[in-house]
């Protein structure tokens, strides 16, 4: 038997989730991420971006009890079995900010500015947090 | 009279380190925190600019903050000098006055 | 609001999910169980252990198909379709067995 979000078709949009903020400081690394779950449920073509401070969002080792805050970094991983596999950091601010791939607690591809810059044309909807 | 100056922005992002590093006279000194942290590692586009201010400022960071966001004492900058909550409360009353650089 | 467990007093909210996640052991589920006139079996555990494993390892509660999904892959295709999840939680696997197991409500359940 066919699950019900197998068989519904409609138009599919390329979403683009642009995260530009550290996790913490603000609350935007947060809400982008809730964004994004929720849009899995509309089966569209997505995929996220992070670049300037937004790469520190995915840096491996987080450990936020001593601040009292939740540790949302694990929810990164989730985003594979969400079907949000295009993950993109940009090789400028990544190397600015020296990290490397290594440092991400997910797999990224890494692309520099004007490969994301293409990237970005090709998007019907661009989303910036 | 010396000033303990806070910043608690990324110097990525936000000016507030630059203007911290240059109120920083007579004795003054620097604690990075929450996403200011980000100012006290080693190996970014920004170092130079801490490590130079070194020679004549004492420079923190809370200890925390950094554990927070996935970084360790180790890829801290040598001479910036990693403090707790109460070394941060020790700061406070150590020094005359607070700056806070948002 | 509260709920009875074991002589103690938890607090849920007004759709009756566990305030702190903290506070869950397994009598929660029997208790939230119970409320809804449902007497929980093994398969209703290994759902329910399922999402406590998941929500450890990421944080969060799985909406419903990436649930029905990782109990496929892990319990096997008999068990990773939506019949069989919700002739298990009629309210809704997602929303009814996260409950149980004392997560917060799953993000992206409308």
């Amino acid at each position: 038997m066919a699950e019900p979000w197998e068989e519904e078709e409609g138009p599919v949009k390329k979403f683009m989730f642009v995260n530009r903020k550290a996790p913490y400081g603000t609350i935007y690394a947060l809400e982008s991420l809730e964004v994004v779950l929720i849009s899995a449920a509309f089966d569209q073509d997505v995929s996220l971006v992070f670049m300037d401070d937004g790469v520190y969002q995915i840096k491996k080792g987080q450990d936020s009890k001593g601040i009292g805050m939740k540790n949302f970094s694990p929810t990164y991983r989730a985003l594979e079995g969400y079907d949000i596999e295009k993950l993109f950091v940009e090789k400028e601010s990544m190397e600015s900010r020296g990290l490397t791939a290594e440092d991400m607690i997910v797999p990224v591809e890494i692309l520099s500015k004007d490969e994301l810059t293409s990237l970005m044309e090709e998007q019907d909807v661009i989303l910036t947090f | 009279m010396a000033m303990l100056h806070t910043v608690n922005k990324s110097p990525f992002e936000k000016r507030s380190l630059d203007g911290a590093l240059s109120h920083a006279v007579n004795g003054a000194a620097i604690l990075m925190i929450e996403d200011g942290i980000y100012g006290a590692l080693k190996g970014t586009a920004i170092s130079g600019k801490i490590e130079k201010s070194l020679a004549t400022l004492k420079v923190y960071v809370l200890g925390p903050d950094l554990k927070a966001r996935g970084m360790t004492e180790d890829q801290v900058i040598d001479g910036v000098t990693v403090v707790d909550y109460a070394g941060f409360v020790d700061l406070v009353t150590e020094y005359d006055k607070v700056q806070a650089w948002l | 609001m509260g709920i009875e467990v074991n002589g103690k007093t938890l607090e849920v909210d007004e759709e009756g999910y566990l305030a702190d996640l903290n506070q869950w052991e397994p009598g929660v589920a029997d208790i939230m169980a119970k409320l809804d006139d449902t007497t929980l079996t093994d398969a209703h555990w290994e759902v329910i252990n399922f999402l406590r494993e998941y929500y450890e390892e990421y944080q969060i509660a799985p909406a419903v198909r990436v649930l029905t999904k990782a109990i496929g892959k892990k319990l096997g295709a008999d068990k990773g379709n939506s019949k069989y999840l919700y002739e298990l939680f009629p309210y809704g696997p997602a929303k009814q067995a996260c409950k149980y197991a004392g997560l917060p409500k799953p993000t992206g359940c409308v």
